[in-house]
């Protein structure tokens, strides 16, 4: 049984403590958040991507997470697809992180034939029911996972647990635990990392957008080039593990970037984090709309003086 | 670690994990040789059994259970029941958890699970306080008791269990006492085998919270259980608990009503037709 749930930031915000169950369980399920502006019951149905930072940190104690973050309809149905096998494959809860303006959308879609689309299913114990440990991983630090009624009779609970999955609560094993369930996501973060790059390759300005925003900005650079601006436009896909290692080869001989997001300053924390020393430029947009490609192309103008 | 220890109810429990942590003196113990009596007894495949619990003392009884078992948060049980019921209904999930996380934070989701008819038993825990953090007052508190957040008596009517559950809908309805175990036993094994939602209320002393407060020895506990006790047939709008009046238990609800998984399973069918 695979398991989806959708809602928006509010949702998120009730669903927190049982993302954290799921960390620490390891249960594989997607989250869908179509992003609204908040805080609180901020602007039902409008559009915001304000919940990036929520996402990451909203559960509490140390944990990973994964998000993709699609840009159309198209994408909205491929990167489910892909959230779910994400999941499977390093037993987590993985976010699509979308945006009200992308949940609206009306859009061509063309779903692939069934046998055409690769899923991914959790590793199954190869064990007997005598000799599973419910979370004794391999080398991928990705345990195989029964289900309940296979006659495996595992217990799984969200207090520190051992390989066993009983409650433990030395210092040794809460120290093991936490840096294998951060760990299984962070040493992959090559192979979650997606990301698109449109001309990109001797860019003078980089421009970093996702979701609807990367819509606009992809305008901004086309007019941006056709100005004769060396402008080009790293779209994120994947948001979380963030890819700290491909934006910053990326952003490596650029004068400077530009970030244009739907709050007032989530994600450029960590572009700005990931680039040092090179200048960035931030264009916080509040409130229902994308920024326009002409706004993101004032930006790039500037940098590119 | 024990190897092995040979007892009759070996299979039926973790052996590796006792011992339990349980107080001395605290029901919690006879609650949790109830219910693997009752499977015992029942012959019942553990293989078909999901133990689920939310958090606190009762909490804890899933992980000393050898069956599949969800050790969930804080009043959560029902929705992780309601989960497997449905998304396996040949899976019988079996709640065992407290008053406070059944009926203050997990309250929602105890009068819907109800009101659905999710095929599952649940076994309740009340020790009437939190006893786990310290044993404050919740939702089954009698009136003028005293917690270390009521000290000079409680101030708040207390639910009557059975009879917010027997509103709700559900198809089982009892309560017992950890001093009546036999009837807790069959009433166990009674809702095991009921194709509905059950629900057994268990009267459980808290000794080193709620009966050190009130001055209550954990004999004088559990002789209340047994002289205060009256099983006796009522409504259950009239079996409320107040303190220095006789408490009723027995069975309260028994009735026939399509389990949500049969009626989703019917409907499936007319869709796919």
């Amino acid at each position: 049984m695979k398991a989806m749930t959708a809602t928006s930031g509010p949702g998120i915000s009730l669903m927190l403590e049982n993302i954290g169950l799921a960390v620490m369980t390891e249960a594989p399920c997607v989250i869908v958040n179509v992003m609204r502006g908040g805080p609180s019951t901020g602007q039902p149905t409008m559009g915001a991507q304000s919940d990036v930072m929520q996402c990451r940190w909203g559960a509490h104690g140390d944990i990973e997470i994964i998000a993709l973050a699609p840009q159309s309809v198209q994408e909205c149905f491929d990167l489910t697809v892909h959230a779910f096998n994400l999941s499977e494959k390093y037993r987590t809860p993985v976010f699509l992180l979308s945006d009200a303006n992308i949940g609206h959308m009306y859009e061509k879609l063309e779903i692939p034939a069934k046998e055409e689309i690769e899923l991914v299913n959790r590793k199954k114990p190869s064990v007997s029911p005598r000799d599973y440990k419910p979370y004794l991983a391999d080398e991928t630090m990705v345990p195989p996972m029964a289900c309940f009624g296979d006659g495996y009779r595992f217990y799984s609970t969200g207090l520190t647990h051992n390989e066993m999955g009983y409650p433990d609560m030395s210092v040794e094993t809460q120290d093991k635990l936490v840096r294998r369930l951060c760990d299984k996501i962070r040493v992959n973060i090559d192979k979650i990392t997606m990301t698109e790059e449109i001309m990109t390759d001797g860019c003078e300005v980089l421009v970093v957008a996702y979701g609807v925003t990367a819509r606009s900005a992809a305008s901004a650079v086309q007019m941006a080039r056709s100005e004769g601006i060396k402008a080009g436009l790293l779209r994120l896909i994947s948001l979380w593990p963030f890819p700290e290692g491909k934006l910053s080869d990326v952003a490596n001989d650029v004068k400077g970037v530009v970030v244009a997001e739907m709050n007032y300053g989530q994600l450029v924390r960590e572009v700005e984090r990931s680039v040092k020393p090179i200048p960035v430029e931030f264009i916080p947009k509040l409130g229902e709309n994308p920024p326009s490609p002409d706004e993101i192309l004032a930006k790039i103008r500037r940098l590119a003086q | 670690m024990t190897e092995h220890i040979d007892h009759y109810l070996a299979d039926y429990l973790r052996m590796d994990r006792f011992p339990h942590i349980w107080c001395a003196g605290c029901g919690l113990g006879i609650i949790l040789k109830s219910y693997v009596q009752a499977l015992y007894e029942l012959e019942y495949d553990l293989d078909k059994i999901v133990t689920v619990s939310g958090i606190g003392c009762a909490g804890r009884a899933s992980g000393y259970v050898n069956t599949d078992a969800f050790h969930t948060t804080h009043g959560r049980a029902l929705p992780f029941a309601t989960g497997i019921s449905t998304s396996n209904p040949d899976l019988n999930p079996v709640v065992i958890s407290g008053d406070g996380d059944l009926f203050a934070i997990g309250g929602n989701h105890l009068i819907h699970a109800a009101r659905r008819n999710i095929n599952l038993l649940v076994i309740c825990s009340n020790n009437y306080n939190y006893g786990m953090t310290g044993a404050q007052y919740g939702p089954t508190t009698p009136l003028d008791m005293r917690t270390p957040t009521s000290p000079y008596g409680n101030i708040e009517n207390p639910f009557n269990l059975v009879s917010l559950v027997s509103s709700a809908g559900a198809t089982m309805v009892s309560r017992w006492t950890v001093y009546h175990v036999p009837q807790l036993k069959n009433s166990i094994k009674r809702g095991l085998q009921k194709n509905g939602f059950s629900f057994i209320e268990v009267l459980s002393p808290c000794t080193t919270g709620y009966g050190r407060l009130n001055k209550l020895s954990p004999i004088d506990m559990m002789r209340d259980l047994k002289e205060t006790c009256k099983i006796r047939k009522v409504h259950p709008t009239e079996a409320t608990i107040e303190p220095g009046k006789e408490v009723i238990i027995g069975d309260f609800v028994d009735v026939e009503r399509p389990t949500y998984s049969d009626v989703l399973d019917q409907v499936s069918r007319r869709a796919s037709n």
